[in-house]
Protein backbone atom coordinates (compact mmCIF):
# COMPACT_ATOMS: atom_id res chain seq x y z
CA UNK A 1 0.00 0.00 0.00
CA UNK A 2 1.60 3.48 -1.17
CA UNK A 3 1.52 5.15 2.18
CA UNK A 4 1.58 8.69 0.86
CA UNK A 5 -1.72 8.01 -0.99
CA UNK A 6 -3.36 6.09 1.81
CA UNK A 7 -2.48 9.00 4.58
CA UNK A 8 -4.10 11.23 1.55
CA UNK A 9 -6.76 9.37 1.00
CA UNK A 10 -10.32 11.22 1.89
CA UNK A 11 -8.14 13.75 3.72
CA UNK A 12 -6.30 16.83 2.27
CA UNK A 13 -5.24 18.90 5.21
CA UNK A 14 -4.85 22.78 4.08
CA UNK A 15 -4.50 26.07 5.47
CA UNK A 16 -4.51 27.82 1.95
CA UNK A 17 -8.56 27.86 2.08
CA UNK A 18 -11.74 26.49 1.52
CA UNK A 19 -15.38 27.20 0.94
CA UNK A 20 -18.25 26.08 3.87
CA UNK A 21 -21.24 26.39 1.63
CA UNK A 22 -24.24 28.82 2.84
CA UNK A 23 -21.45 29.92 5.62
CA UNK A 24 -18.08 31.53 5.07
CA UNK A 25 -14.60 31.21 2.81
CA UNK A 26 -10.88 31.59 3.32
CA UNK A 27 -8.15 32.43 2.04
CA UNK A 28 -4.72 31.99 4.09
CA UNK A 29 -6.69 32.44 7.19
CA UNK A 30 -8.71 34.94 6.42
CA UNK A 31 -12.38 35.32 5.95
CA UNK A 32 -12.82 36.46 2.70
CA UNK A 33 -16.43 38.00 3.23
CA UNK A 34 -15.58 39.71 6.01
CA UNK A 35 -11.97 40.44 6.41
CA UNK A 36 -10.91 40.33 2.24
CA UNK A 37 -14.14 42.12 1.14
CA UNK A 38 -12.87 45.45 0.20
CA UNK A 39 -9.28 44.54 -1.50
CA UNK A 40 -9.07 45.33 -5.31
CA UNK A 41 -8.79 42.04 -7.12
CA UNK A 42 -5.09 42.47 -7.51
CA UNK A 43 -4.46 42.67 -4.30
CA UNK A 44 -6.69 39.55 -4.07
CA UNK A 45 -4.61 37.72 -6.10
CA UNK A 46 -1.25 39.19 -4.72
CA UNK A 47 -2.47 38.04 -1.15
CA UNK A 48 -3.72 34.53 -2.61
CA UNK A 49 -0.23 34.05 -4.22
CA UNK A 50 2.00 35.37 -1.92
CA UNK A 51 -0.02 35.33 1.26
CA UNK A 52 1.14 39.56 1.41
CA UNK A 53 -1.52 42.12 1.49
CA UNK A 54 -0.25 45.53 0.21
CA UNK A 55 -2.28 47.82 -2.25
CA UNK A 56 1.19 49.48 -3.01
CA UNK A 57 2.45 46.22 -4.68
CA UNK A 58 -0.87 44.91 -6.22
CA UNK A 59 -1.11 48.45 -7.89
CA UNK A 60 2.36 48.31 -9.57
CA UNK A 61 1.19 44.81 -10.76
CA UNK A 62 -1.60 46.58 -11.94
CA UNK A 63 0.33 48.68 -13.98
CA UNK A 64 2.66 46.52 -15.55
CA UNK A 65 -0.37 44.24 -17.15
CA UNK A 66 -1.84 47.63 -18.64
CA UNK A 67 1.92 48.61 -19.85
CA UNK A 68 3.76 45.57 -20.55
CA UNK A 69 1.10 42.77 -21.34
CA UNK A 70 -2.07 44.23 -22.53
CA UNK A 71 -1.46 44.52 -26.16
CA UNK A 72 -4.25 43.98 -27.98
CA UNK A 73 -2.53 43.05 -31.44
CA UNK A 74 -4.38 40.33 -33.51
CA UNK A 75 -0.77 39.13 -34.83
CA UNK A 76 1.13 38.41 -31.63
CA UNK A 77 1.14 34.62 -30.92
CA UNK A 78 -1.10 34.30 -27.92
CA UNK A 79 -3.77 37.18 -28.93
CA UNK A 80 -3.57 35.35 -32.30
CA UNK A 81 -5.32 32.74 -30.33
CA UNK A 82 -7.93 34.28 -29.75
CA UNK A 83 -8.58 36.13 -33.14
CA UNK A 84 -8.67 32.65 -35.03
CA UNK A 85 -11.20 31.39 -32.83
CA UNK A 86 -13.48 34.56 -33.04
CA UNK A 87 -13.27 33.80 -37.05
CA UNK A 88 -13.58 29.75 -36.47
CA UNK A 89 -16.58 30.68 -34.58
CA UNK A 90 -15.13 29.39 -31.03
CA UNK A 91 -16.43 31.00 -28.08
CA UNK A 92 -14.37 33.23 -26.11
CA UNK A 93 -13.21 31.71 -23.27
CA UNK A 94 -12.12 29.06 -25.14
CA UNK A 95 -9.80 31.21 -27.34
CA UNK A 96 -9.14 33.24 -23.78
CA UNK A 97 -7.92 29.91 -22.78
CA UNK A 98 -6.35 28.75 -25.25
CA UNK A 99 -4.16 31.82 -25.70
CA UNK A 100 -3.60 31.87 -21.85
CA UNK A 101 -1.91 28.08 -22.53
CA UNK A 102 0.28 29.46 -25.43
CA UNK A 103 1.71 32.03 -23.07
CA UNK A 104 3.83 29.67 -21.46
CA UNK A 105 6.48 30.74 -24.11
CA UNK A 106 10.03 31.00 -24.69
CA UNK A 107 10.55 33.97 -26.81
CA UNK A 108 7.58 36.01 -25.02
CA UNK A 109 5.23 35.28 -21.82
CA UNK A 110 5.86 33.11 -19.14
CA UNK A 111 9.65 31.88 -19.68
CA UNK A 112 10.94 34.85 -19.89
CA UNK A 113 8.74 36.53 -16.96
CA UNK A 114 10.23 33.48 -14.62
CA UNK A 115 13.50 33.00 -15.88
CA UNK A 116 14.86 36.77 -16.38
CA UNK A 117 13.70 37.36 -12.53
CA UNK A 118 15.32 33.77 -11.83
CA UNK A 119 18.43 34.97 -13.84
CA UNK A 120 18.85 38.20 -11.30
CA UNK A 121 18.52 35.76 -8.98
CA UNK A 122 21.14 33.61 -9.79
CA UNK A 123 23.92 36.47 -10.61
CA UNK A 124 23.04 38.36 -7.64
CA UNK A 125 24.12 35.25 -5.42
CA UNK A 126 27.36 34.59 -7.66
CA UNK A 127 28.51 38.76 -7.74
CA UNK A 128 27.61 38.51 -3.37
CA UNK A 129 30.42 35.14 -3.58
CA UNK A 130 33.04 37.52 -5.75
CA UNK A 131 32.46 36.72 -9.01
CA UNK A 132 31.81 39.79 -12.43
CA UNK A 133 28.96 40.56 -13.59
CA UNK A 134 30.31 40.40 -17.10
CA UNK A 135 31.76 37.16 -16.44
CA UNK A 136 28.67 35.71 -15.40
CA UNK A 137 26.13 37.31 -17.97
CA UNK A 138 28.78 36.13 -20.67
CA UNK A 139 29.06 32.54 -18.98
CA UNK A 140 24.57 32.65 -19.49
CA UNK A 141 25.02 34.04 -22.62
CA UNK A 142 27.15 31.29 -24.07
CA UNK A 143 25.27 28.48 -22.13
CA UNK A 144 21.70 29.48 -23.15
CA UNK A 145 22.10 31.94 -26.39
CA UNK A 146 20.45 34.44 -24.89
CA UNK A 147 19.28 36.19 -21.37
CA UNK A 148 15.34 36.14 -20.54
CA UNK A 149 14.87 39.61 -20.02
CA UNK A 150 17.09 41.12 -22.63
CA UNK A 151 16.72 41.42 -26.77
CA UNK A 152 13.21 41.30 -28.61
CA UNK A 153 11.91 39.70 -31.41
CA UNK A 154 10.81 41.70 -34.04
CA UNK A 155 12.42 45.40 -32.78
CA UNK A 156 15.75 45.73 -30.62
CA UNK A 157 14.61 48.68 -28.48
CA UNK A 158 11.37 48.17 -25.81
CA UNK A 159 9.19 51.60 -26.07
CA UNK A 160 7.55 49.51 -22.87
CA UNK A 161 10.90 50.23 -20.45
CA UNK A 162 10.25 54.13 -19.97
CA UNK A 163 7.13 54.01 -19.15
CA UNK A 164 7.46 51.15 -16.81
CA UNK A 165 10.44 53.01 -14.99
CA UNK A 166 8.28 56.55 -14.78
CA UNK A 167 4.82 54.49 -13.53
CA UNK A 168 7.40 52.28 -10.68
CA UNK A 169 8.47 55.62 -9.53
CA UNK A 170 5.27 57.00 -9.06
CA UNK A 171 5.02 54.31 -6.52
CA UNK A 172 8.57 54.85 -5.07
CA UNK A 173 9.82 51.49 -6.85
CA UNK A 174 12.82 51.42 -8.93
CA UNK A 175 15.48 52.23 -6.36
CA UNK A 176 16.24 48.97 -5.45
CA UNK A 177 19.79 46.88 -6.00
CA UNK A 178 17.93 44.16 -8.04
CA UNK A 179 15.81 46.86 -10.23
CA UNK A 180 19.79 48.21 -10.60
CA UNK A 181 21.71 44.82 -11.63
CA UNK A 182 18.92 44.74 -14.23
CA UNK A 183 20.05 47.90 -15.50
CA UNK A 184 23.82 46.92 -14.90
CA UNK A 185 23.27 44.20 -16.47
CA UNK A 186 22.23 45.90 -20.16
CA UNK A 187 24.86 48.44 -19.50
CA UNK A 188 26.85 45.53 -20.12
CA UNK A 189 25.07 43.58 -23.05
CA UNK A 190 24.78 47.25 -24.97
CA UNK A 191 27.97 47.65 -24.87
CA UNK A 192 28.94 44.41 -25.87
CA UNK A 193 29.16 42.02 -29.32
CA UNK A 194 25.35 40.85 -28.74
CA UNK A 195 23.61 44.36 -28.73
CA UNK A 196 21.00 43.38 -26.74
CA UNK A 197 19.18 45.72 -24.41
CA UNK A 198 16.85 45.24 -21.67
CA UNK A 199 12.82 44.53 -22.29
CA UNK A 200 9.88 44.90 -20.36
CA UNK A 201 9.91 41.07 -18.46
CA UNK A 202 13.84 42.21 -17.61
CA UNK A 203 12.85 45.52 -15.67
CA UNK A 204 9.55 44.16 -14.65
CA UNK A 205 11.77 41.09 -13.28
CA UNK A 206 14.16 43.87 -11.33
CA UNK A 207 11.26 45.72 -10.00
CA UNK A 208 9.57 42.54 -8.32
CA UNK A 209 12.60 41.46 -7.30
CA UNK A 210 13.27 44.64 -5.12
CA UNK A 211 9.92 44.33 -3.73
CA UNK A 212 10.87 40.51 -2.20
CA UNK A 213 8.42 38.30 -5.00
CA UNK A 214 11.00 35.40 -6.09
CA UNK A 215 10.46 33.62 -9.59
CA UNK A 216 7.64 30.83 -8.47
CA UNK A 217 5.21 33.99 -6.96
CA UNK A 218 6.27 35.87 -9.95
CA UNK A 219 5.58 33.03 -12.51
CA UNK A 220 1.65 32.85 -10.51
CA UNK A 221 1.23 36.22 -10.78
CA UNK A 222 1.56 36.58 -14.26
CA UNK A 223 -0.58 33.93 -14.92
CA UNK A 224 -3.72 36.22 -16.05
CA UNK A 225 -1.65 39.11 -17.62
CA UNK A 226 -2.27 38.89 -21.26
CA UNK A 227 -5.85 38.44 -20.67
CA UNK A 228 -6.77 42.21 -21.60
CA UNK A 229 -5.28 42.27 -24.47
CA UNK A 230 -6.24 38.80 -25.61
CA UNK A 231 -10.07 39.49 -25.10
CA UNK A 232 -10.34 42.48 -27.73
CA UNK A 233 -8.75 40.25 -30.32
CA UNK A 234 -11.56 37.33 -29.93
CA UNK A 235 -14.02 40.39 -29.95
CA UNK A 236 -12.77 41.92 -32.98
CA UNK A 237 -12.27 38.81 -35.44
CA UNK A 238 -16.09 37.35 -34.24
CA UNK A 239 -17.63 40.69 -35.79
CA UNK A 240 -15.83 40.58 -39.02
CA UNK A 241 -17.01 37.96 -41.34
CA UNK A 242 -16.32 34.11 -40.65
CA UNK A 243 -13.09 33.27 -41.75
CA UNK A 244 -11.45 36.46 -42.63
CA UNK A 245 -8.66 36.84 -40.00
CA UNK A 246 -5.79 36.51 -42.44
CA UNK A 247 -6.79 34.26 -44.77
CA UNK A 248 -4.25 32.10 -46.49
CA UNK A 249 -4.26 30.55 -50.12
CA UNK A 250 -2.52 27.24 -51.01
CA UNK A 251 0.52 29.33 -52.83
CA UNK A 252 1.15 30.62 -48.69
CA UNK A 253 2.50 27.13 -48.80
CA UNK A 254 6.32 27.14 -49.42
CA UNK A 255 6.63 23.79 -50.06
CA UNK A 256 10.31 22.28 -49.45
CA UNK A 257 9.78 18.60 -49.18
CA UNK A 258 9.80 15.86 -51.50
CA UNK A 259 8.50 16.86 -55.36
CA UNK A 260 8.11 13.07 -56.59
CA UNK A 261 4.58 11.37 -56.41
CA UNK A 262 5.09 8.44 -54.00
CA UNK A 263 2.12 5.85 -54.36
CA UNK A 264 0.83 4.05 -51.50
CA UNK A 265 2.33 0.74 -50.91
CA UNK A 266 4.13 0.77 -53.94
CA UNK B 1 -9.58 1.24 8.16
CA UNK B 2 -11.22 2.42 6.05
CA UNK B 3 -14.19 1.48 4.83
CA UNK B 4 -14.38 0.93 0.71
CA UNK B 5 -18.73 1.20 1.13
CA UNK B 6 -18.97 4.46 2.41
CA UNK B 7 -16.45 6.55 0.09
CA UNK B 8 -17.84 8.67 -2.25
CA UNK B 9 -17.79 6.92 -6.07
CA UNK B 10 -17.49 7.83 -9.63
CA UNK B 11 -20.97 6.03 -11.06
CA UNK B 12 -20.12 4.39 -14.64
CA UNK B 13 -21.77 1.57 -16.80
CA UNK B 14 -18.07 1.58 -19.17
CA UNK B 15 -14.84 1.02 -17.02
CA UNK B 16 -14.49 -1.74 -14.06
CA UNK B 17 -11.49 -2.66 -12.41
CA UNK B 18 -9.67 -5.32 -10.41
CA UNK B 19 -6.83 -3.70 -7.68
CA UNK B 20 -3.36 -5.30 -7.24
CA UNK B 21 -3.23 -7.24 -4.49
CA UNK B 22 -0.68 -5.49 -3.35
CA UNK B 23 -2.41 -1.69 -3.82
CA UNK B 24 -5.51 -0.81 -3.95
CA UNK B 25 -4.35 2.35 -5.50
CA UNK B 26 -3.11 0.25 -9.22
CA UNK B 27 -5.90 -1.68 -11.03
CA UNK B 28 -4.99 -5.03 -12.17
CA UNK B 29 -7.34 -5.63 -14.87
CA UNK B 30 -9.59 -3.02 -16.42
CA UNK B 31 -12.33 -3.87 -18.35
CA UNK B 32 -14.11 -1.69 -21.06
CA UNK B 33 -17.49 -1.89 -21.84
CA UNK B 34 -17.05 -5.70 -20.41
CA UNK B 35 -13.62 -6.48 -22.61
CA UNK B 36 -10.58 -6.91 -20.88
CA UNK B 37 -8.50 -4.04 -22.28
CA UNK B 38 -4.96 -5.14 -21.15
CA UNK B 39 -5.61 -8.46 -21.53
CA UNK B 40 -7.86 -9.44 -24.52
CA UNK B 41 -8.48 -6.17 -26.27
CA UNK B 42 -4.79 -4.75 -26.74
CA UNK B 43 -3.67 -8.19 -28.62
CA UNK B 44 -6.78 -9.24 -30.47
CA UNK B 45 -8.63 -5.64 -31.64
CA UNK B 46 -7.17 -3.01 -34.20
CA UNK B 47 -6.60 0.74 -32.50
CA UNK B 48 -10.03 1.93 -34.42
CA UNK B 49 -11.98 -1.07 -33.11
CA UNK B 50 -10.74 0.01 -29.88
CA UNK B 51 -11.64 3.55 -30.78
CA UNK B 52 -15.47 2.66 -31.89
CA UNK B 53 -15.58 0.66 -28.48
CA UNK B 54 -14.83 3.54 -26.39
CA UNK B 55 -17.86 5.46 -28.16
CA UNK B 56 -20.36 2.36 -29.14
CA UNK B 57 -19.43 0.39 -26.22
CA UNK B 58 -19.69 -2.35 -28.40
CA UNK B 59 -17.00 -4.22 -30.73
CA UNK B 60 -17.77 -2.43 -34.85
CA UNK B 61 -18.67 -4.70 -37.60
CA UNK B 62 -16.10 -4.83 -40.22
CA UNK B 63 -18.08 -2.28 -42.38
CA UNK B 64 -18.04 0.21 -39.30
CA UNK B 65 -14.53 -0.14 -38.33
CA UNK B 66 -13.97 0.59 -42.07
CA UNK B 67 -15.97 3.71 -42.29
CA UNK B 68 -14.55 5.19 -39.04
CA UNK B 69 -10.98 4.24 -39.99
CA UNK B 70 -11.68 6.24 -43.08
CA UNK B 71 -12.94 8.80 -41.41
CA UNK B 72 -10.44 9.27 -38.80
CA UNK B 73 -8.03 8.81 -41.83
CA UNK B 74 -10.06 12.33 -43.42
CA UNK B 75 -9.84 14.04 -40.22
CA UNK B 76 -6.34 13.41 -39.24
CA UNK B 77 -4.81 16.35 -40.79
CA UNK B 78 -7.04 19.25 -41.79
CA UNK B 79 -3.84 20.45 -43.50
CA UNK B 80 -1.94 23.77 -42.29
CA UNK B 81 -4.14 26.37 -43.75
CA UNK B 82 -6.65 25.36 -41.22
CA UNK B 83 -7.17 27.58 -38.45
CA UNK B 84 -6.91 24.92 -35.47
CA UNK B 85 -3.36 23.78 -36.82
CA UNK B 86 -2.40 27.46 -37.42
CA UNK B 87 -3.62 27.63 -33.84
CA UNK B 88 -1.31 25.02 -32.97
CA UNK B 89 1.57 26.41 -35.20
CA UNK B 90 1.12 29.60 -32.71
CA UNK B 91 2.03 27.60 -30.02
CA UNK B 92 4.90 25.65 -31.77
CA UNK B 93 6.86 28.70 -33.12
CA UNK B 94 6.56 30.54 -30.20
CA UNK B 95 8.38 27.89 -28.09
CA UNK B 96 5.13 27.32 -25.95
CA UNK B 97 4.18 24.29 -24.41
CA UNK B 98 3.89 21.07 -26.60
CA UNK B 99 0.71 20.74 -24.54
CA UNK B 100 -0.60 24.27 -25.83
CA UNK B 101 -0.28 23.39 -29.03
CA UNK B 102 -2.62 20.87 -28.64
CA UNK B 103 -5.12 22.88 -26.49
CA UNK B 104 -4.89 26.08 -28.70
CA UNK B 105 -5.59 23.75 -32.02
CA UNK B 106 -8.68 22.55 -29.81
CA UNK B 107 -9.75 25.93 -28.59
CA UNK B 108 -9.76 27.25 -31.98
CA UNK B 109 -11.26 23.92 -33.88
CA UNK B 110 -13.99 23.24 -31.63
CA UNK B 111 -16.14 26.18 -33.69
CA UNK B 112 -19.20 26.52 -35.65
CA UNK B 113 -16.88 28.06 -38.99
CA UNK B 114 -15.22 24.07 -39.58
CA UNK B 115 -15.51 22.91 -36.10
CA UNK B 116 -16.82 20.69 -33.57
CA UNK B 117 -19.69 22.96 -32.88
CA UNK B 118 -20.72 22.67 -36.77
CA UNK B 119 -20.44 19.12 -36.91
CA UNK B 120 -22.39 18.98 -33.44
CA UNK B 121 -25.29 21.41 -35.23
CA UNK B 122 -24.98 19.36 -38.51
CA UNK B 123 -25.60 15.95 -36.54
CA UNK B 124 -28.22 17.43 -34.94
CA UNK B 125 -29.84 18.72 -38.70
CA UNK B 126 -29.38 15.37 -39.62
CA UNK B 127 -31.34 13.54 -36.61
CA UNK B 128 -33.91 16.23 -37.63
CA UNK B 129 -34.42 15.50 -41.09
CA UNK B 130 -32.91 12.48 -42.09
CA UNK B 131 -33.22 11.87 -46.09
CA UNK B 132 -35.80 13.97 -46.41
CA UNK B 133 -34.52 16.98 -48.83
CA UNK B 134 -37.77 19.43 -48.35
CA UNK B 135 -36.72 18.97 -44.05
CA UNK B 136 -33.41 20.06 -45.06
CA UNK B 137 -34.77 22.97 -46.97
CA UNK B 138 -36.67 24.39 -44.56
CA UNK B 139 -34.05 23.75 -41.04
CA UNK B 140 -31.37 25.45 -43.87
CA UNK B 141 -33.73 28.34 -44.62
CA UNK B 142 -34.89 28.61 -41.19
CA UNK B 143 -32.69 27.44 -39.13
CA UNK B 144 -33.54 26.84 -35.06
CA UNK B 145 -33.55 29.91 -33.09
CA UNK B 146 -32.76 30.10 -29.63
CA UNK B 147 -34.52 31.91 -27.18
CA UNK B 148 -32.53 32.18 -24.39
CA UNK B 149 -28.32 33.34 -25.34
CA UNK B 150 -25.50 30.74 -25.23
CA UNK B 151 -21.84 31.11 -25.38
CA UNK B 152 -21.95 30.03 -28.95
CA UNK B 153 -22.32 32.28 -31.46
CA UNK B 154 -25.11 31.52 -33.72
CA UNK B 155 -24.76 29.92 -36.46
CA UNK B 156 -24.20 31.98 -39.43
CA UNK B 157 -24.19 29.64 -42.38
CA UNK B 158 -25.44 26.02 -42.64
CA UNK B 159 -23.65 23.94 -40.83
CA UNK B 160 -21.66 21.23 -42.84
CA UNK B 161 -21.24 23.86 -45.88
CA UNK B 162 -18.21 26.02 -46.04
CA UNK B 163 -19.76 29.71 -46.57
CA UNK B 164 -16.28 30.82 -48.31
CA UNK B 165 -16.52 28.05 -50.75
CA UNK B 166 -16.84 28.24 -54.14
CA UNK B 167 -17.63 25.14 -55.56
CA UNK B 168 -16.89 21.50 -53.72
CA UNK B 169 -13.33 21.21 -53.11
CA UNK B 170 -11.42 18.04 -54.72
CA UNK B 171 -10.75 16.91 -50.94
CA UNK B 172 -14.12 16.54 -49.36
CA UNK B 173 -15.79 14.97 -52.92
CA UNK B 174 -13.49 12.21 -52.52
CA UNK B 175 -13.84 11.59 -48.96
CA UNK B 176 -17.79 11.91 -49.47
CA UNK B 177 -17.32 9.00 -52.11
CA UNK B 178 -14.92 6.89 -50.24
CA UNK B 179 -17.14 7.13 -47.44
CA UNK B 180 -20.13 6.46 -49.29
CA UNK B 181 -18.83 3.79 -51.16
CA UNK B 182 -17.96 1.55 -47.69
CA UNK B 183 -20.94 3.04 -45.12
CA UNK B 184 -24.10 0.59 -44.51
CA UNK B 185 -25.86 3.43 -43.54
CA UNK B 186 -28.01 5.74 -45.71
CA UNK B 187 -26.89 9.66 -45.25
CA UNK B 188 -23.66 9.42 -47.09
CA UNK B 189 -25.16 7.98 -49.82
CA UNK B 190 -28.09 10.21 -49.61
CA UNK B 191 -25.52 13.35 -49.65
CA UNK B 192 -23.77 11.98 -52.33
CA UNK B 193 -26.69 11.29 -54.45
CA UNK B 194 -28.29 15.09 -53.16
CA UNK B 195 -25.14 17.06 -52.70
CA UNK B 196 -25.49 19.27 -55.31
CA UNK B 197 -29.17 20.07 -54.11
CA UNK B 198 -28.41 20.75 -50.98
CA UNK B 199 -25.58 23.24 -51.64
CA UNK B 200 -27.98 25.28 -53.74
CA UNK B 201 -30.14 25.25 -50.67
CA UNK B 202 -27.44 26.78 -48.45
CA UNK B 203 -25.87 28.74 -51.56
CA UNK B 204 -22.71 27.29 -49.94
CA UNK B 205 -20.54 24.00 -51.22
CA UNK B 206 -20.16 20.74 -48.81
CA UNK B 207 -17.49 21.10 -46.50
CA UNK B 208 -15.76 18.54 -44.42
CA UNK B 209 -17.50 18.88 -41.47
CA UNK B 210 -20.57 18.35 -43.36
CA UNK B 211 -19.06 15.15 -44.87
CA UNK B 212 -17.84 14.27 -41.05
CA UNK B 213 -21.42 14.93 -39.93
CA UNK B 214 -23.20 12.47 -42.83
CA UNK B 215 -20.13 9.28 -41.19
CA UNK B 216 -20.92 10.44 -38.20
CA UNK B 217 -25.16 10.06 -38.65
CA UNK B 218 -24.27 6.66 -40.21
CA UNK B 219 -22.39 5.41 -37.10
CA UNK B 220 -25.36 6.50 -35.12
CA UNK B 221 -22.82 8.65 -32.89
CA UNK B 222 -25.21 11.24 -31.26
CA UNK B 223 -24.32 14.96 -31.65
CA UNK B 224 -22.68 15.36 -28.91
CA UNK B 225 -20.21 12.41 -29.31
CA UNK B 226 -19.73 13.56 -32.98
CA UNK B 227 -18.65 17.04 -32.00
CA UNK B 228 -15.82 15.68 -29.10
CA UNK B 229 -14.63 12.47 -31.75
CA UNK B 230 -14.34 15.18 -34.89
CA UNK B 231 -12.20 17.45 -32.23
CA UNK B 232 -10.37 13.96 -30.95
CA UNK B 233 -9.62 13.24 -34.51
CA UNK B 234 -8.35 15.89 -36.31
CA UNK B 235 -5.41 16.46 -33.55
CA UNK B 236 -2.18 14.52 -35.09
CA UNK B 237 -2.18 17.02 -37.73
CA UNK B 238 -2.20 19.63 -35.40
CA UNK B 239 0.59 17.64 -33.46
CA UNK B 240 2.72 17.17 -36.10
CA UNK B 241 2.33 20.43 -38.12
CA UNK B 242 3.10 22.06 -34.19
CA UNK B 243 6.43 20.29 -33.86
CA UNK B 244 7.84 20.97 -37.54
CA UNK B 245 6.88 25.15 -36.90
CA UNK B 246 8.42 24.40 -33.77
CA UNK B 247 12.06 23.79 -35.41
CA UNK B 248 11.93 26.13 -37.76
CA UNK B 249 11.31 29.22 -35.67
CA UNK B 250 9.30 32.43 -35.82
CA UNK B 251 11.69 34.27 -38.10
CA UNK B 252 10.20 32.00 -40.78
CA UNK B 253 6.11 32.01 -40.11
CA UNK B 254 4.00 34.64 -41.19
CA UNK B 255 3.77 37.72 -39.15
CA UNK B 256 1.38 39.83 -41.21
CA UNK B 257 3.94 42.55 -40.79
CA UNK B 258 2.23 44.94 -43.12
CA UNK B 259 -1.49 42.85 -42.59
CA UNK B 260 -2.98 45.10 -39.85
CA UNK B 261 -3.97 48.52 -40.85
CA UNK B 262 -4.97 50.83 -37.42
CA UNK B 263 -8.25 52.31 -38.19
CA UNK B 264 -9.86 55.43 -36.03
CA UNK B 265 -12.02 54.69 -33.08
CA UNK B 266 -14.81 56.76 -32.37
CA UNK B 267 -16.69 54.95 -29.83
CA UNK B 268 -15.01 55.60 -26.38
CA UNK B 269 -16.96 55.89 -23.40
CA UNK B 270 -15.97 57.97 -20.68
CA UNK B 271 -18.22 57.23 -18.07
CA UNK B 272 -16.58 59.22 -14.77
Amino acid sequence: MPDDLQKYEDNWETSMGAWFPGEKVTLRGKDVLTELNDYRWLEYLLFSVTGRHSPRLARLIEGMWVICTSFPDPRLWNNRIAALAGTARSTGVLGSAGALAISEATIYGLKPIKGGMDFLYRISEKMHAGEKLGDLVSAEMKKYRGVYGYGRPVVDQDERVGPLLAFAQSLDAGQGPFTKLAFDVDDYLANSRYKYRINASGVVAGLLADEGIDPEQHYHLATLTFTAGVIPCFIDASKKPEGAFFPLRTSRIRYEGIEELRVWGK
Amino acid sequence: MIDEDKQEKITTKIWREVPEDDNPFAAATCYFAGFDVFGDVLRNASYIDYLYLLFKHEPPTAEAAKLLEGLALALANPGLRDHSVRAAMCAAVGGSTRASALIASISVGAGNLGGGREVYTAVNYWQMCGTDLAAWEAIIKSPPQEERVDVWMPVEHAPGFDPNGVSCPKPVRQTLAYLAEISEGNSLAWLMQHREKLEAIAGAPLAMSGVAAAAMNDLSLTAEESEILFMLLRLPGAAVHALEQEKLGWRRYPFFGDGLKLMPYDQVSDED
